[in-house]
């Protein structure tokens, strides 16, 4: 409780704009706001065709209510500042890293050997550094969940190197 | 009678038998790992149930959720860390008892109190989603806008997070359920000009990447975490000393579960806390809890899975998801072609009431994995997260592929993983964005269509009584947490 009222303290000594009560709430609304933009650019139904209300509507209404909401969070926390968040550890930033080549590998080469490639990435970054384990999760246990899925659900997945290979 | 005669059908059935018992061993594994758990775990095999006739695909996914709401309550009490969110009260009196010692005994009143509370649901089950059924055949297009309304304002009071973050998040869930196709009107809607977003964002996706991957991303910011595991010799049954001074906790928070699980949204996490102040308000030793009191855990856990048959109710009688896990079962019946609602009971008995009863023996099947196996289930918390979070990696990959064969659906779960890690992490939860996903299409729906009915006159709906009582009800759903936090800030 201590903890986090310090957190707490720290987090209002701040410039507003360093403040992840602030931050948050600017992106939440940015991105809203590009949406509802959005939705003017949508189609407008003819009256005959129109059921109840216009298409976009619905997705305004709900927009202007986030945006609302986030205001009234921003101006609670303006008074009750949120909790400091601890800095991300490297490991964090590794992993996310990782979604990314996983992104680009699945898209460029191949399903599998993104998965893989992950895999032991991942494994490797968060401390293992036995060869068994890493080929265990980065091979051995990938192709069981592979061949498992294309025999119980006749999967067939994406072409790539390695899974071209497999079905020649 | 024959309802009863009708649940008792999986007994018969080998193939039902199989399906409960591997759903009740992987349920529990799943409660048992601290950050996965029933609502990822039934994602995760939603695409597998494909496999199988409704009847066993449903079965799995309920034996699932009530053996993986139990399973939480196992690492709670060894590691002090809640296998699922559900079993996070049971930490504060079940790790200080294993503390002095009385791991056994901390589990066997854990098992004993979900057991009963998860059978007494089933009762519940039983007697109030056919009533409730019934009801709804009154429900015309503006009560079902008004009840999913309802469902949503739930969210204000849904334990985790604040409320108004819980509400922006179910707002969310609904804007993600306007994406691709317009269903009225086939006008194309945030889909950006790419071809795959026509169809709308899918459910698995969303799910595994808000539960599974936000959850690999919060791991990897833990991974030099060290948890200080209780060695578990075996489980004892509670004496009868202890069942004498939990017997009435066990009953009133099995009450509480059910209650709490039949409102829209709520599930075990609401549930398990309101079950345990309540043991704590009418314990005769109330200085004990928080020390290791036998009725905490009895209060915590026979509330939580007692929620399990609760959130059954609404999800079946009227299609409105109890929690984030019956959100999963509900897709699993749509993707079967079973439509949920009144007229489930009425056209196919023999598959509602065999779910029921499937729950029933799923809930005396933990109780026997759990009273023999907890020292094995509890060794697999010794599974290191870095060999264990990349396996799962891969099978959420797959899993999520599976159901469209798309990658762009993988490259969605990946997004909404970041997303889900940065909402926890600001204290979003990302249980409201489920529901709200959900539900969405209900909304909409049924708004729209009331609106042709009423001739776009929006004061119409406070004309309908039924509709109005949800409205009012949604009120006060808005109004409870800030209530409830003036009531705290006056102790």
């Amino acid at each position: 409780m201590k903890n986090v009222q310090k957190q707490k303290r720290a987090n209002k000594s701040l410039p507003f704009f360093f403040r992840d009560e602030f931050r948050v709430s600017l992106v939440i609304i940015l991105i809203s706001v590009a949406l509802l933009i959005t939705t003017f650019t949508f189609d407008i139904v003819p009256p005959i065709l129109n059921r109840g209300i216009q298409p976009a509507t619905f997705p305004k209404a709900l927009l202007v209510l986030i945006i609302v909401m986030t205001l009234l969070i921003y101006y609670l926390a303006t008074k009750n500042p949120w909790k400091v968040e601890k800095k991300l550890p490297r490991s964090f930033f590794l992993t996310l890293s990782s979604f990314v080549i996983f992104v680009v590998v699945s898209k460029t080469l191949d399903f599998f050997l993104a998965i893989s490639a992950l895999s032991i990435f991942v494994s490797y970054c968060w401390g293992e550094k036995r060869l068994f384990y890493l080929l265990l999760v980065g091979i051995i246990f990938p192709i069981i969940v592979f061949i498992f899925f294309e025999t119980i659900l006749g999967l067939r997945f994406p072409p790539g190197i390695i899974t071209n290979i497999y079905y020649s | 009678m024959d309802n009863l005669l009708l649940m008792l059908a999986p007994l018969f059935s080998s193939k039902l038998l199989l399906v409960l018992f591997f759903g009740t061993l992987f349920g529990l594994i799943l409660g048992v790992l601290p950050g996965l758990g029933p609502t990822t775990g039934g994602a995760l095999i939603l695409p597998f149930t494909m496999t199988l006739d409704p009847l066993s695909a449903i079965v799995l996914l309920t034996s699932i959720y009530c053996a993986g709401t139990y399973g939480g309550a196992i690492t709670a009490v060894l590691i002090n860390t809640p296998g699922t969110p559900a079993a996070a009260a049971t930490c504060l009196d079940g790790y200080p008892l294993a503390q002095k010692g009385e791991a056994g005994r901390a589990l066997g009143m854990a098992t004993v109190s979900s057991t009963v509370g998860g059978i007494f649901s089933v009762v519940i089950l039983v007697f109030f989603a056919p009533i409730l059924a019934q009801l709804a055949y009154e429900f015309g297009q503006p009560e079902y806008f008004a009840l999913a309304i309802f469902g949503l304002t739930m969210l204000a009071s849904i334990g985790e997070g604040s409320p108004i973050k819980n509400l922006i998040a179910g707002a969310f869930g609904i804007l993600i359920s306007t994406v691709g196709k317009d269903f009225m009107t086939s006008i194309d809607r945030f889909t950006f000009g790419i071809n795959e977003l026509t169809e709308g964002i899918g459910f698995i996706p969303v799910v595994v990447g808000l539960f599974a991957m936000s959850e690999m991303l919060t791991q990897s910011t833990l991974i030099n975490q060290v948890f200080n595991r209780i060695a578990l010799k075996a489980i004892k049954l509670p004496s009868k000393d202890d069942y004498k001074k939990t017997w009435k906790t066990i009953l009133r928070s099995s009450g509480i579960g059910s209650f709490i699980g039949v409102l829209p949204a709520e599930g075990g996490t609401v549930a398990s806390l309101i079950g345990y102040s309540e043991a704590k308000r009418f314990s005769k030793n109330p200085e004990e809890f928080g020390k290791g009191s036998i009725e905490g855990i009895a209060g915590a856990e026979a509330a939580n899975n007692a929620a399990t048959g609760g959130a059954m109710v609404p999800t079946l009688a009227l299609g409105i998801p109890g929690s984030a896990t019956t959100a999963v079962i509900l897709t699993g019946l749509i993707i079967h072609g079973v439509r949920p609602g009144p007229d489930l009971f009425r056209e196919q008995p023999d598959f509602l009431y065999g779910i029921f009863g499937a729950m029933l023996i799923a809930n005396i099947l933990f109780f026997i994995f759990g009273f023999f196996g907890a020292k094995i289930f509890a060794r697999i918390t010794l599974v290191p997260n870095k060999i264990l979070w990349p396996m799962i990696f891969a099978v959420s990959v797959c899993g999520t592929y599976s159901l469209n064969q798309s990658i762009i659906d993988v490259w969605i779960m990946l997004f909404f993983g970041v997303l889900g890690f940065f909402m926890r992490r600001y204290g979003f939860s990302v249980v409201p964005v489920i529901i709200g996903l959900i539900l969405g299409e209900l909304v909409e729906g049924t708004l729209r269509q009331s609106l042709v009915i009423f001739d776009g006159n929006w004061l119409m709906f406070f004309t309908r009584p039924i509709a109005l009582t949800f409205f009012i009800l949604s009120l006060i759903a808005l109004a409870f947490p800030l209530i409830r936090s003036k009531k705290l800030k006056k102790k």
